[in-house]
């Protein structure tokens, strides 16, 4: 009897602690957001909307125009997450490694420093980064002369080749600050008994870091790996400030979010087109969740976690 | 079920808030992309409105160009947008009032001021309706440095052989950059470029409707002579054009670095303000001397009524006002470069805007040939026409196959009328 | 005995590296903020210099300080985030503890369903957003942001608290149940301060897209008594854009009260981060 009722009340409280987060959540985003993904098995007739099945999807892939669209931005998309995983996360733990270094001085600074450029806004950003490397104000080839490389100089916002690539970089100079952060709590709550014990064992410096502290933090950086993964494929901003609705030239920096944008809500001349833009956010919302489903059943359920 | 509790819980909420407000003067708002224009609008027009209506009360509330048409949208399909719309020409506009969204505005007091070719952005297809008042229109030339031109002794070309020589001369000289355009921003290249140079290939009109007729093709020769015309000014342009974006350009001209500036007669106030030289103005170059002479004179911004607003009378009265003589001068003056479109003749200060208003006696008049009609389908003729003059002009594509893509793209979904 | 870790070189390596990564961290800030005070032939001649006597000047601060509310701009984004960010921390860690420490049916399928809003862009859902704003009168409203962003929020911070949620001690919180605390009590004084780190990081992650948003505030709440100072910012770039002064002054100041806030609010940070570690 005590342990029936026990269990009741403690039902109770999963629902209380439960509620009023998935009472907002589901009125404001997710009924709004599906009211939205039902449009892609919808087309109109000029008139009314009309059932359609996946003739929508079908447009999407077989239609030439439509599936090199796609597929240029989903290849795009991909590039861009790569730069993310190869420079933004090394380059993160590794600050977050230096930083969380006992007796370091000054570190207060270089974490406030460091994080700043991820609290600016993408407006900002973009537009900060267009200036500098605008070839008419000339402060990127102004540095590159300095240290006598000024035929290094391209319009790499401009060119096909560099462009997506320049951007990726820009994106990852403004979000450094956010793997940085969460390993850098991570690496802060291994208990220093831990760290004793390895030190007696003469485990020390490098060897520590990946024998002892790596392990520990796995699953933060599994965390940072997933959210720079649905963070790319949701990405838009950036590109939309610095290179515009069309993400040129000659749609080189077209990710996902972009080709969304610009087929949901129209631009300039072309109408947005409800119907089509939730076919591909339907397909953004597939590739996303399929990547979240590997994290959460593939990759979460086999880490240690380790109790502290 | 959720949402309608929630709804009538947030309602609840709002009505404290709400209860307050008074029932005194009605208030219009207008929503426009042109966020440039703020301080006119604040400064002389509503003033002058109000000043003669006491009881209506206008705000100009503007968002920026690239997120107007998505924004507005938004606003109408929820039903909180306001009173008055600014509109784009042609299609995206008539697109509106299909949807309900814009009032049919024909027996406006005030519409009998326009012509119909001032309507005609803003007309049904079949001509009986109009749903905005037209505001303005824009002419595309070129716009040179007098300094420069009097210093290298240049005069302004009136043929293609001279305009080239004219960019040749100065490029040999090197003190200026010979002529002031980007490709970054793509659109500067088709709307600066092709739009500005290509009516004279293709004359004007004539080519335009032969084009929606299906008669000619874009990958015809006066279709393509444009983009062979733009791929030769790559080498006329600044170091690293293709990042230059279009404040970049706009910089580039009035900082004095560059001699000529293909322009949109919309620049001659930001102009005004910020070079510190003198400016002059030509039409596009013919290719023959004596050859007619063609402008892109573009329609290019009106003012509707919100079919949902609940002040429509008040709405009713100032639009009659925007189609009067009166709003007419205020307009033209503040904004050089924006040419009024009323029948009544607008008697303009400034030179530089006199002189692109002259070419309308001279020159056959037209409007951008991607505007009507041709860009209702997917994949949309504007933007792929943005796209391909800038990879013409990077040098990515060639004239020939940039037409193609073009000619294909429109292909795939409009079939002219036969 | 760490002493020995701590040798002068791999000191010495270390501050070079973060040096020289906050080098190119600030940088581009530096660039934006000082050419904002130099007058216009000066911005472009010497981009890289610093203002002197001669190219000192403020017209672009004139020019943009001249229109519009900035300080009511601030305010409305003030009210907004720190409103948003209070019901984000507060319904996220109690979603998050829930999926983290009980057993029940369904636990991974409600997991699952609160993460399902990091994967799609809310923008997506505008309209309809739109249209319950104003059955419920509340466009124009600093509430209807707050709404929104308390919505938009909750994934991110229901799926990184829970992860840290479940590295709390599952002895301490049964210790707990032993003395007779309600789980109520469990959660609000035992878990919440032990995961103090992971809510500040959390905290800084929700405040930043909710402080830069430009489209909700544009489409929800643009007149001009709730504007946002993103939004503010914004339409001065877009109304000075070739004028260069005013865009560096629009700039800097919009950059200058996130950095102000994250400055003072970096402290209680770190200080989170720090005191939370179970040392």
């Amino acid at each position: 009897m005590a342990v029936e009722t026990e269990r009741k009340r403690r039902r109770w409280h999963i629902a209380v602690f439960l509620a009023p987060a998935v009472l907002v959540y589901t009125a404001i985003m997710i009924l709004p957001l599906f009211g939205t993904l039902q449009l892609s098995l919808f087309t109109s007739d000029g008139q009314a909307r009309v059932f359609a099945g996946l003739a929508n999807f079908r447009q999407l892939f077989l239609d030439p125009r439509w599936s090199a669209s796609f597929w240029n931005a989903l290849g795009n998309n991909f590039w861009f997450f790569i730069i993310h995983m190869l420079v933004q996360n090394p380059i993160g733990i590794l600050l977050a490694a230096l930083l969380s270094s006992p007796r370091l001085r000054f570190s207060a600074f270089y974490r406030t420093a460091i994080f700043i450029p991820t609290i600016l806004s993408f407006v900002i950003v973009g537009f900060t980064w267009k200036l500098i490397l605008s070839p008419l104000w000339g402060v990127a080839p102004n540095l590159l002369d300095l240290v006598g490389l000024k035929s290094l100089f391209v319009p790499w916002l401009g060119k096909e080749q560099y462009a997506l690539t320049t951007l990726g970089l820009i994106s990852v100079w403004q979000f450094i600050g956010i793997p940085m952060m969460l390993i850098y709590a991570a690496l802060l709550s291994i208990p220093d008994e831990v760290i004793e014990a390895a030190e007696c064992d003469g485990i020390t410096g490098m060897a520590q870091f990946w024998k002892i502290k790596l392990p520990l933090i796995l699953p933060s950086i599994g965390i940072i790996s997933v959210l720079t993964f649905v963070g790319n494929f949701n990405a838009f901003d950036l590109i939309y400030s610095a290179q515009g609705a069309l993400a040129g030239p000659n749609y080189s920096t077209d990710i996902l979010g972009t080709f969304l944008y610009r087929t949901f809500f129209g631009f300039q001349l072309q109408t947005g087109d409800p119907y089509m833009g939730s076919t591909i956010a339907s397909m953004m919302f597939f590739i996303i969740l399929a990547g979240v489903c590997v994290y959460l059943f593939a990759i979460q359920t086999r880490l240690r976690r380790y109790q502290f | 079920m959720k949402t309608q509790a929630l709804t009538a819980l947030l309602m609840a909420s709002s009505i404290l808030g709400s209860a307050g407000m008074a029932l005194a003067d009605t208030t219009l708002t207008i929503e426009s992309w042109r966020n440039d224009d703020l301080s006119i609008w604040q400064e002389k027009l509503i003033p002058a409105f109000e000043a003669k209506n006491p009881g209506i009360k206008v705000v100009f509330s503007p968002s920026a160009p690239t997120e107007y048409n998505a924004a507005l949208n938004a606003k109408l399909d929820a039903g909180s947008a306001g009173d008055l719309i600014t509109c784009r020409p042609f299609d995206a506009s008539l697109e509106l009032y299909n949807k309900g969204h814009l009032a049919d505005l024909t027996g406006l007091a005030g519409m009998e001021n326009f012509s119909d070719v001032a309507k005609s952005a803003w007309t049904t297809d079949d001509g009986k309706a109009s749903f905005c008042v037209p505001m303005a229109s824009v002419i595309h030339g070129f716009i040179y440095n007098k300094e420069a031109f009097e210093k290298l002794g240049i005069t302004p070309p009136a043929t293609e052989a001279e305009f080239f020589a004219a960019l040749d001369k100065i490029k040999a000289d090197g003190t200026y950059v010979p002529m002031a355009m980007g490709t970054k921003d793509l659109w500067e290249a088709a709307t600066m470029g092709y739009q500005n140079i290509g009516p004279t290939y293709w004359k004007g009109e004539e080519g335009r409707n032969a084009l929606i007729k299906g008669e000619q093709k874009l990958t015809d020769a006066q279709w393509v002579e444009p983009f062979a015309t733009l791929a030769k000014w790559k080498d006329y342009l600044g170091d690293g054009f293709e990042a230059q974006s279009y404040p970049d350009s706009q910089n580039l001209f009035t900082l004095g670095r560059a001699a000529i500036y293909p322009a949109g007669s919309w620049e001659i106030s930001v102009f005004n303000t910020q070079a510190q030289f003198k400016m002059g103005a030509f039409p596009p170059p013919v290719k023959n001397a004596g050859d007619t002479c063609y402008i892109s004179d573009h329609n290019d911004i009106g003012i509707g009524l919100n079919a949902k607003s609940k002040n429509a009378e008040a709405a009713k009265t100032f639009l009659s006002w925007v189609a009067s003589p009166e709003f007419a001068t205020i307009y033209a003056n503040a904004l050089p470069g924006f040419f009024s479109l009323n029948s009544a003749a607008v008697k303009m200060e400034d030179p530089l805007a006199q002189e692109f208003v002259s070419w309308r006696e001279k020159c056959k008049p037209t409007i951008r040939s991607t505007y009507q009609i041709l860009s209702r389908g997917t994949p949309n003729l504007e933007n792929e026409t943005w796209v391909e003059s800038a990879n013409v002009i990077n040098g990515t594509s060639t004239p020939e196959a940039a037409a193609k893509k073009l000619q294909e793209g429109l292909e795939s979904w409009y079939k002219p009328a036969k | 005995m760490s002493k020995a870790t701590n040798s002068l070189p791999r000191t010495l390596a270390a501050h070079a590296i973060l040096l020289l990564y906050t080098l190119i961290a600030l940088a581009p800030v530096v660039v934006i903020v000082i050419n904002s005070f130099k007058s216009r032939n000066a911005i472009f001649r010497t981009p890289l210099a610093p203002p002197t006597a001669e190219t000192f000047d403020l017209i672009g601060y004139q020019t943009v300080l001249g229109q519009g509310d900035f300080l009511l701009y601030f305010q409305n984004s003030f009210i907004v985030t720190v409103g948003s960010l209070f019901l984000v921390l507060l319904f996220g860690a109690m979603a998050a503890f829930a999926l983290a420490e009980y057993r029940f049916k369904g636990n991974t399928l409600m997991g699952l369903y609160l993460a399902l809003g990091i994967m799609i862009p809310i923008r997506l859902g505008t309209v309809a957003i739109l249209q319950l704003m104003v059955a419920s009168g509340l466009v124009n409203t600093l509430t209807a942001l707050i709404l929104v962003y308390t919505a938009q929020g909750l994934p991110l911070c229901i799926f990184i608290l829970s992860e840290f949620m479940k590295q709390v001690s599952d002895d301490l919180k049964d210790a707990g149940r032993i003395d007779g605390l309600s789980e109520y009590r469990i959660f609000f004084r035992l878990v919440l301060p032990l995961v103090r780190p992971a809510m500040a990081t959390v905290a800084v992650f929700t405040m930043i897209p909710i402080w830069n948003d430009l489209w909700f505030p544009l489409i929800l709440a643009p007149s001009e008594s709730t504007k946002t100072i993103t939004l503010g910012a914004q339409l001065f770039i877009g109304q000075y854009v070739t004028n260069w002064n005013a865009v560096l002054a629009a700039l800097s100041l919009a950059i200058l009260p996130v950095l102000v806030l994250y400055v003072i609010f970096s402290r209680q940070l770190i200080r989170g981060i720090t005191s939370g570690a179970v040392k």
